[in-house]
């Protein structure tokens, strides 16, 4: 299976608490005025300018294992290493928002519209992982119709560039899955383009395969622990809604 | 009120239209340029710099007044350029080749200039040799370089090894930042600083202007 997803621009919906917290605002007191027109005509321009695209491929574990080794210059150990291995189903994927979002932030800057650009570029951050997140429920929807979700399943996204999977990677997943196809290019650096833009791997399996200490050499140098929240949220009875889908 | 204090009242509060008509304002009062900038463009941004390092604003906030800033300087810059006053230190900044991360970079930017520098901001994708060419040909004190990527922190090094073979180390002094830079990274490859907010590379440019030595 590879299916390029057309996202409805109103499916991706932007947290306003992530957003605000991107910009240094903690909500709690009511928001400055100003600050409250910036965030609302950044919602208006994100959805006049966002044209969310989707592509996925399911893929199999020794198709993975090469896309994952990719240049080889993945840390020695990562979680993702063993994570793939134990997984009942993999998809690699790819979206992004479209190159109109990323020069209306440029204009902005170009034009001294430094606090609505700067804003703008908040609210495509999480637009981004939001329509991630619509790529990865169409994969649990996929595999619900396959009977192979269960109330044990636990799924979750992994990206190069990220827990020790070297930004590399994206070369090989690139060549297997062709996300030029909805508009992305990867430089030499091994960047995406446009800019707003997420690729990496859905991993399907028992929750429990997820679950990982954040204590490899290299997550003294993370800055997030994002993959806490994560972990938390897959095991949490509100967490990753396999139920609506099962039903 | 006096209009400098206005103007620094207004700056703060991001009200770039009332900015730009008491700068019009101030300049047919005849107060020089120099004072305008000093005792009301920058002192504001100095004011907003303060408040934003104690938490006290949000980047929104700062944004809002610097904008406000450039209202007030593009009517300053011509005659800053017909009266040949100095400024306090020519900048060149740029997120590195291979690299289109531009936001950061941007707010180091706009806080240098808040700060009275005048900046260069060549974008994103920016070649070692681009960035040596243009701080040569516009006698610049510091190059600024950005990388969001592991991947393209190496272009950094290039830099410095090009630098390195102009005879130039020393003479323009290298401020380096992003997300995955720090200061042992600048210290390997015998950058001059590291910055790690637009706040602090502000103050690290400052003190480097401070030590540095004109080259011509």
């Amino acid at each position: 299976m590879r299916e390029i997803i057309e996202i409805p621009i109103y499916d991706v919906k932007p947290s306003r608490v992530t957003v605000l917290k991107t910009q240094g605002i903690t909500i709690d007191r009511e928001l400055p005025r100003k600050i409250e027109a910036l965030f609302n005509r950044a919602m208006e321009l994100f959805i006049e300018f966002s044209h969310p695209k989707g592509i996925i491929s399911e893929i199999s574990i020794p198709e993975f294992e090469s896309i994952y080794t990719g240049e080889g210059l993945n840390e020695k150990r990562t979680p993702l290493d063993d994570i793939f291995r134990e997984a009942g189903n993999l998809a690699i994927f790819a979206v992004t928002l479209g190159d109109r979002l990323s020069q209306k932030i440029d204009e902005l800057f170009k034009a001294n519209e430094l606090a609505l650009g700067s804003m703008l570029d908040s609210v495509a951050s999480d637009g981004v992982e939001k329509a991630a997140d619509i790529v990865e429920y169409h994969f649990l929807k996929l595999l619900s119709k396959k009977g192979e979700i269960n109330a044990s399943t636990g799924i979750l996204r992994y990206s190069p560039g990220y827990c020790g999977w070297h930004m590399s990677g994206q070369k090989k997943l690139f060549e297997f899955l062709h996300p030029e196809d909805i508009g992305i290019t990867l430089l030499g650096s091994y960047l995406m383009k446009p800019l707003k833009s997420i690729s990496g791997v859905i991993v399907s399996g028992e929750k429990e395969i997820h679950n990982f200490e954040d204590s490899y050499p290299f997550c003294s140098q993370c800055k997030t622990h994002s993959c806490r929240d994560r972990i938390r949220g897959l095991f949490r009875e509100s967490g990753h809604n396999n139920k609506e889908v099962i039903a | 009120m006096d209009i400098l204090n206005k103007i620094r009242e207004s700056l703060q509060s991001g009200n770039d239209e009332k900015v730009r008509a008491l700068t019009k304002e101030a300049i047919e009062e005849r107060i020089t340029p120099k004072e305008i900038l000093d005792e009301g463009l920058i002192y504001g941004m100095d004011i907003i710099g303060k408040k934003y390092k104690a938490h006290e604003i949000f980047l929104p906030d700062v944004l809002l007044a610097a904008t406000a800033m450039y209202a007030g300087m593009d009517l300053l810059r011509p005659m800053f350029i017909q009266e040949g006053i100095p400024i306090i230190g020519k900048v060149v900044i740029g997120t590195v080749q291979g690299d289109l991360h531009d936001i950061g970079k941007n707010l180091v930017g706009i806080m240098l200039k808040g700060a009275g520098f005048e900046v260069i901001n060549l974008g994103n994708n920016v070649s070692p040799l681009k960035f040596i060419q243009t701080a040569k040909k516009e006698n610049a004190t510091v190059i600024g370089m950005s990388a969001l990527l592991t991947t393209t922190m190496p272009v950094m090094k290039n830099v410095m090894d090009l630098l390195r073979e102009e005879g130039l180390i020393g003479k323009i002094k290298i401020i380096i930042g992003g997300a995955p830079v720090s200061e042992e990274y600048a210290k390997e490859i015998g950058a001059d600083a590291y910055g790690y907010d637009s706040v602090n590379a502000v103050e690290t440019v400052k003190e480097l202007i401070k030590n540095s030595k004109k080259f011509v």
